[in-house]
């Protein structure tokens, strides 16, 4: 039975009681150059939903006076090409990207309308992350999801809204929950989420209903104006053409055949307070870029006279030791001291008692390779560093192990070894968190590497509480004091530089 | 002023100079720092961070705020990367400006968190669809990881196109002192973008070219900014190169080895240069092939199964001969391993 039989078998509906106005909506252009052809007309097919829709939104955006405040983002999908007919801010996007780019649009002029607009594949199926998260985040954006169940455009394979027992190219015995699982229900599933303040499912079966939409797609966007948050519109739409069936028909099936799958309901319907706890913007750009630095710059540093050219230094332990930041500290000493520096960690998924180890450059020239692979100073921090870095110490270099004596099975015959008991001498001072200082001290006052003075320097910018800053300055005092009065062990074979 | 600063923070410190606006982005290790840093120090000016749902959701979120003509960027690793390969040849097809740092991780697949350079064809050569290219900056240090980020940032909007800093786990992990005086920036007009206002109303961003004929005539326009990038922006550093008999070539981290296996070569009296680029696209070839033609033979070293290599290949068209040296899986050569094989590719020539 062809359309046009269709059309004249059934009884014309009097116009005696109203007009037939023919209008056509400012937000439209009034011609779409943007199409190469029949630039009168959409490229939507005769009994279409999308015309429909299409006409509520421009018409509700030009009641509310937006169309200069308005980007509307386009799918993919049959309204692809949603861009060729609103005259509006345009932007076109990837498959089901559409929430994610409005969220950047929106995020960018947060006073302006952003529309998104989404068939069932683009937002039900390839775009769920990225609709359920902006509905999550509250993002102050509208999106009208047009629903009809199949795939329109790639030419009627299944949709996530495909019922169940309908045929698709891609469910050609229809639809079977046991091998593509149900329809999904999207407002109800946003409709579980906090943020959103208005989701409504509505359905172009009939004008009644039509009416509604057009209510729903109005309210979604009166909303938006006035700074709601995320605004959801699902409507249910025909596809006469991939349906096989005549706009009449395809109209009365959305209402027996959608409807009783897809309730029509307001599943959210309120103002959702989330409090702005944001602290605005209060510093500037130079403020936060030079930052530390700045801070920093107040402490002005003789350059000292330093005896080496450069010194690599590798520090290893267990993770919690505070490996990485004595590595860290003696960079910020070096640079304060106008070396050159570099740190390197060892980096991996974050655990406590995980090995840790780092590598510090200090070079009166531009760091080459910032990888320790020879150390001239060797910090081991447990017995497993010790025996694992010990033999990459160059010869005459300096190991100090934060022990108070070495196991017996070692030697590292090329290299002087200096044992100090770093986690007592810290406990004693009151807390074994402080060690990584001791050894510092130790490092400090065994190679003149650096200065003691720097040392505090650093720490009094880096630890704010004079409490334990007090404690650091015993624990690098006190790792002075013990090398000091301590006999190294081992062989004792100067590096250039270092201090006897 | 002199910081003691980490590369991936530097990396967002380079940004605020740049005027980023906004930061959307998913953490992954070894670049998580990056969106740290973006957190914490973009809402105190007035910018804008937001951690999406994946980086999927990221890039396209970096989609639409550079439709509206906003600074912004996002960073990632490998496997993020993959993932935002069908938003960049978006981007790059709207012709749409951004920065995307990639902080390489060792592969293919979930590998892991050690440094490897293995991103290369990826990020250099494409890895989305469609005829496109990513202008590609490769710092190796921590003041690069800054000043780079900045030219990405400028070479984006001058091509409108998407800009790759391309690094790795060691550069983007390591401190350094970095030196950054702030300075304003003169915002470029981009007349282009959708605001959602009066004047921008008639603008329309989209990759779509339904005429076969468009499509084509979109690519050529595409096509003469590129060639325009190769003409113009090509950027490279030499060490110790004037009088090399091997020139041995690096970027990012491995070029900092290299320098360091330079100087002790020459203390051997190995005549040795080294060759660093620093735009990986457009890839520094004529500035290679001057300096290789000076040399003997040249020495390619990375931390891949040889990606670059190709591009060395192609600049010096078989006129030197070429070896090869890479390490993978989060290996790093020490100064010693490329010393030696620095030696053997003398010795070799001898």
């Amino acid at each position: 039975m062809s359309t046009h039989q269709v059309m004249t078998e059934k009884p014309m509906v009097s116009t005696d009681s109203y007009q037939v106005v023919h209008s056509k909506s400012g937000v439209f252009y009034s011609e779409y150059e943007r199409k190469t052809d029949l630039k009168h007309q959409t490229h939507y097919c005769p009994g279409c939903g999308h015309g429909v829709i299409h006409k509520l939104v421009a018409e509700a955006l030009d009641d509310l006076q937006v169309k200069d405040h308005t980007i509307l983002v386009s799918p993919v999908g049959c309204s692809v090409f949603a861009y060729y007919y609103f005259d509006v801010g345009n932007v076109q996007v990837a498959h089901g990207r559409a929430p994610a780019a409005a969220t950047g649009l929106k995020r960018a002029c947060p006073d302006k309308l952003v529309v998104a607009y989404q068939g069932d594949g683009d937002l039900a199926a390839i775009g769920t992350a990225e609709i359920v998260h902006a509905a999550n985040r509250g993002e102050k954006i509208t999106v009208f999801f047009v629903n009809n169940a199949i795939y329109g455009m790639t030419g009627g394979q299944m949709a996530p809204t495909t019922l169940v027992g309908q045929r698709s190219t891609t469910s050609p015995w229809g639809r079977r929950p046991v091998n593509e699982g149900f329809p999904l229900h999207m407002c109800e599933m946003l409709a579980s989420l906090e943020a959103p303040v208005y989701i409504e499912r509505v359905a172009l079966c009939d004008n009644k209903n039509i009416m509604r939409a057009r209510r729903a797609i109005r309210k979604a966007l009166e909303l938006q104006r006035g700074g709601a948050g995320f605004t959801f519109v699902e409507i249910l739409s025909p596809c006469p053409t991939i349906w096989g069936k005549d706009p009449i028909e395809a109209r009365r099936w959305v209402g027996e055949k959608m409807v009783p799958s897809f309730p029509l309901n307001v599943f959210r319907d309120r103002k959702v307070e989330i409090p702005n706890n944001n602290v605005p913007p209060h510093k500037t750009v130079a403020e936060l870029v030079e930052g530390e630095g700045k801070a920093g710059a107040h402490v002005a540093l003789p350059h000292r006279q330093h005896l080496f050219h450069d010194l690599g230094i590798k520090i290893a332990g267990f993770g919690g030791q505070g490996v990485l930041l004595l590595g860290q500290l003696l960079a910020e000493m070096g640079m304060r001291e106008g070396l050159e520096v570099s740190w390197l960690p060892s980096y991996g998924p974050e655990m406590r008692s995980g090995s840790a180890h780092c590598h510090v450059c200090l070079s009166k020239e531009r760091v080459g390779s910032p990888l320790v692979s020879r150390p001239n100073v060797l910090i081991a921090m447990n017995e497993f560093s010790l025996h694992k870095f010990a033999s990459q110490v160059v010869p005459g270099g300096l190991i100090i192990y934060s022990l108070g004596h070495l196991p017996e099975d070692f030697s590292a015959p090329q290299a002087q070894v200096v044992c100090i008991p770093a986690a007592e001498i810290a406990d004693k001072l009151g807390s074994a968190k402080v060690a990584n200082v001791v050894v510092m001290g130790a490092l400090l006052e065994e190679t003149e590497c650096l200065s003691p003075g720097t040392a505090m320097q650093v720490l009094e910018t880096k630890v704010k509480n004079p409490n334990l800053l007090e404690m650091d300055r015993k624990a690098l005092d006190a790792g002075r004091v013990y090398i000091d009065h301590t006999v190294a062990v081992g062989a004792v074979t100067q590096a250039d530089g270092f201090a006897q | 002023m002199r910081q003691l600063c980490k590369g991936n923070v530097a990396v967002i410190k380079g940004a605020m100079l740049a005027g980023c606006g906004a930061y959307y982005g998913y953490p992954i290790t070894p670049a998580s720092e990056i969106a740290e840093a973006a957190a914490l120090y973009l809402p105190e000016y007035g910018g804008t961070f937001v951690q999406a749902e994946s980086e999927t959701a990221s890039i396209n979120m970096v989609y639409g705020a550079s439709c509206a003509g906003v600074r912004v960027m996002t960073a990632s690793s490998g496997p993020g990367l993959s993932l935002m390969q069908e938003g960049i040849s978006y981007l790059a097809g709207a012709e749409l400006p951004c920065v995307i740092v990639d902080v390489m991780r060792g592969g293919p697949g979930l590998g892991n968190i050690a440094p490897e350079q293995s991103d290369y064809f990826a990020m250099v050569k494409g890895g989305g669809h469609g005829n496109y290219r990513n202008l590609v900056v490769a710092p190796a240090s921590v003041q690069e990881m800054a000043d780079l980020t900045i030219l990405a940032f400028e070479l984006a909007d001058k091509y409108r196109n998407p800009a790759i800093v391309l690094t790795d786990g060691f550069v983007g992990q390591m401190m350094e002192p970095l030196d950054l005086e702030f300075r304003e920036i003169v915002a470029p007009e981009k007349p282009w973008a959708v605001k959602g206002t009066g004047e921008t109303r008639k603008n329309m961003v989209s990759s779509i070219y339904l005429e076969s004929d468009d499509l084509e005539e979109h690519q050529r326009r595409m096509e003469a900014k590129y060639i325009r990038a190769q003409q113009m922006e090509t950027r490279s550093e030499e060490y110790c190169t004037s009088d090399a008999e091997l020139v041995v070539v690096g970027f990012g981290i491995v070029s900092r080895i290299l320098r360091s296996a330079v100087d002790e070569a020459r203390k051997q009296g190995i005549k040795v240069g080294l060759f660093r680029p620093i735009t990986l696209w457009p890839f520094p070839s004529q500035e290679l092939a001057e300096t290789a033609l000076r040399a003997q033979r040249v020495l390619v070293v990375e931390l891949s199964n040889g990606q670059m290599l190709e591009d060395v290949r192609l600049a010096l068209d078989g006129k030197r001969p070429i070896e090869f040296y890479g390490r993978v899986g989060g290996n790093v050569p020490s100064i010693e391993e490329l010393v030696a094989k620095i030696e053997e590719h003398v010795t070799a020539a001898v």
